[in-house]
């Protein structure tokens, strides 16, 4: 098998019955989960049904009680730089004394190595990276002064300094306005031009369609995964939502028939 | 006079090493401070400055010695197991970090007063000398200790140094620092062993007691003049190294005061200037901004009112009575209306009455068109 068709054949994320419990209370049970190269993929869920600790696990941020994670067919390691991150905004400290610009160099800092400092090329390269999510004229702003949005998208300009081939992203739509959520759903649709595997964790179900191809249903189990259009259909939405579903699905329901 | 206090000051061997000890350990104690304000982390400091205490004791029992090493390795031992005892905690129990924090703090320091009492009812002749822990004594400094002082703060510089992206990160975002492949408990190891350190460097000037207000003060002040963590740092060591010396220099002078409160009292002075004083971060200019946009809203409404009353009327510079002015105003009427004529938007009339001057309605208008566009482009966005 030459290495091209591996590659095609190659699940971007495999992950082989994952279980992550807090305490004695699992978050994710013996979840499987396959996600495809160069899909833009949605993981949808109710409040606690372990999204983020699905993701973060993925990254090897949190020990799995059980089960294995394969990146692009290997054990992930973080040093291997396979994956951009980009967190919950609501995780770091906006007061941090820093400007824009600096904390987008960060996401080169996995390729400096240690001891040394970013120069002139990770500078140059930062500034790309913001150009293309339309912050350059606020390069050299006090991370302090930035809007939701703005935060949101310097956090995707820093994932894109990382310049890898998946991008893990953690609610990038939660709490921006309307024209930013379209702005950043035009750079996921540019990433997976590029060939690059976007996973988000998601939480509107009326834009899924629109935005992604590709999305799974998670409660604690995996409820359903494939494209969109299979996987959104009233049992299953019910088997993630339980009996709130109902809503959802009947709304699901009209918009079929238009 | 003046002239022999410098004199004094360049002579005086024992000033030398007291100013440049103090000088060690507001730098060092000043930028590590910064770390430790920026992740939240000034109670730690004061827990584990606390808890060398009996470390000091420990050592001086067991070895006999008084010897600055001695005490400061029993010291920074101490101190480490300490922040351990409360990394477990808050890991393995239900206890929050501030709840295990105090029981580090008390638990250590009350058991290190325990220790310090007894060692003072003991016979030795050597016994003097350790309650200078307390609250820090920097006539006492010898130059061997000074050594000491400098080679540890000179190995806490390097480290942070060489480490200084890493501790960006894992201070701003932990999360992602480990995601590229960051070992961020060792990265957390090593941050708050040189914490550790820092805290030992300054036990026997400064005192257990009071050496978190180096730590934190320092810090707390360079945050309010800058917004970017180098400068910070760096102010915070300067902070840091002024009131450490203007303090110690002071206690010296001043038979029986100790030195440790004298200077958290100077870098008080600091904290307070730069709490009031600071641009952007400031409370004055807090302040400030609050009156200018109270003042803005205040002269904006009064605009508009104006300019609906003259709706009412064919002529838009009709004046109006200042107390129908002020019944639907927004207060301080007389204040406002002057305010408004000096601008040349408004001019009054001899009988209390007001009117819009071209100007102002000018204005008006324009306030209240960019006003309704707003709106029209949140709703429309």
């Amino acid at each position: 098998m030459n290495a091209k068709t591996k590659q095609k054949t190659l699940s971007a994320i495999d992950v082989h019955d994952l279980t992550v419990a807090y305490r004695e209370k699992p978050v994710l049970w013996d979840v499987d989960f396959q996600a495809p190269q160069g899909k833009l993929l949605a993981i949808v869920g109710p409040n606690g049904a372990g999204k983020s600790t699905l993701i973060k696990t993925i990254l090897g941020l949190i020990k799995p009680a059980a089960g294995q994670v394969l990146v692009m067919g290997k054990e992930y390691k973080p040093q291997s730089r396979l994956i951009g991150y980009v967190p919950q905004r609501g995780t770091v400290d906006w007061d941090f004394p820093t400007n824009v610009l600096d904390v987008v160099m960060m996401g080169g800092y996995g390729q400096l190595g240690w001891f040394k400092r970013p120069g002139k090329e990770e500078k140059r390269l930062a500034f790309q990276c913001l150009e293309k999510v339309g912050m350059a004229d606020f390069v050299n702003r006090q991370i302090s002064q930035l809007s939701g949005g703005q935060q949101q998208r310097v956090f995707i300009a820093r994932a894109f300094m990382q310049d890898a081939p998946i991008y893990l992203m953690d609610e990038p739509f939660a709490g921006v306005d309307a024209t930013t959520e379209k702005s950043i759903i035009e750079l996921l649709r540019e990433l997976k031009q590029n060939n690059k595997t976007v996973i988000c964790v998601h939480h509107d179900l009326q834009t899924l369609k629109e935005y992604f191809d590709w999305v799974m249903l998670l409660n604690i189990r995996r409820i359903a995964l494939g494209s969109v259009t299979t996987v959104l259909t009233p049992e299953n939405l019910r088997g993630a939502y339980g009996g709130r579903a109902a809503f959802l699905a009947g709304k699901d329901e009209e918009d079929v028939k238009k | 006079m003046n002239f022999s206090f410098i004199h004094q000051i360049f002579s005086d061997y024992t000033l030398q090493v007291v100013l440049l000890g103090s000088l060690t350990i507001g730098i060092s104690a000043g930028s590590l401070g910064a770390f430790a304000v920026l992740r939240k982390q000034s109670l730690l400091g004061d827990a584990i400055s606390h808890a060398t205490l009996p470390g000091v004791c420990l050592a001086f029992i067991i070895t006999q010695s008084k010897a600055p090493l001695i005490l400061l390795i029993g010291a920074g031992i101490a101190g480490w197991i300490g922040t351990l005892l409360v990394m477990l905690i808050t890991h393995h129990s239900r206890i929050k970090k501030d709840a295990a924090l105090g029981i580090i703090l008390s638990v250590f320091f009350g058991f290190g007063l325990m220790l310090l009492t007894m060692i003072q009812r003991l016979p030795s002749a050597s016994k003097a000398g350790l309650d200078k822990f307390l609250f820090g004594n920097a006539a006492t400094l010898l130059k061997e200790d000074l050594h000491t002082m400098m080679i540890l703060s000179a190995i806490v510089f390097v480290v942070l140094f060489l480490l200084w992206k890493e501790f960006k990160i894992i201070v701003f975002d932990k999360d992602f620092a480990q995601s590229i492949g960051y070992r961020i408990n060792w990265l957390d190891i090593i941050l708050t062993t040189l914490i550790v350190v820092t805290i030992v460097i300054g036990l026997q000037t400064v005192g257990v007691v009071l050496m978190s207000a180096m730590l934190v003060a320092p810090a707390a002040a360079a945050r309010q003049w800058t917004d970017k963590l180098s400068i910070m740092v760096l102010l915070s060591a300067t902070f840091g190294a002024l009131s450490g010396m203007a303090g110690a220099l002071t206690s010296s002078l001043i038979p029986n005061l100790p030195t440790g409160p004298t200077i958290v009292v100077f870098v008080s002075l600091i904290v307070m200037f730069s709490l009031f004083l600071a641009p952007n971060r400031g409370i004055l200019s807090d302040y400030v901004r609050m009156q200018k946009h109270r003042k803005n809203i205040r002269l904006t409404s009064m605009l508009k009112n104006l300019m609906l009353f003259s709706e009412i009327n064919t002529d838009p510079f009709h004046p109006h009575d200042i107390a129908a002015l002020d019944a639907i105003g927004r207060g301080a009427i007389n204040k406002t209306m002057m305010e408004l004529s000096k601008k040349g938007m408004a001019q009054q009339f001899a009988d209390r009455r007001w009117a819009l001057t071209p100007e102002g309605l000018r204005m008006a208008k324009r306030l209240t068109r960019e006003f309704e566009d707003k709106i029209y482009d949140q709703s429309t966005s």
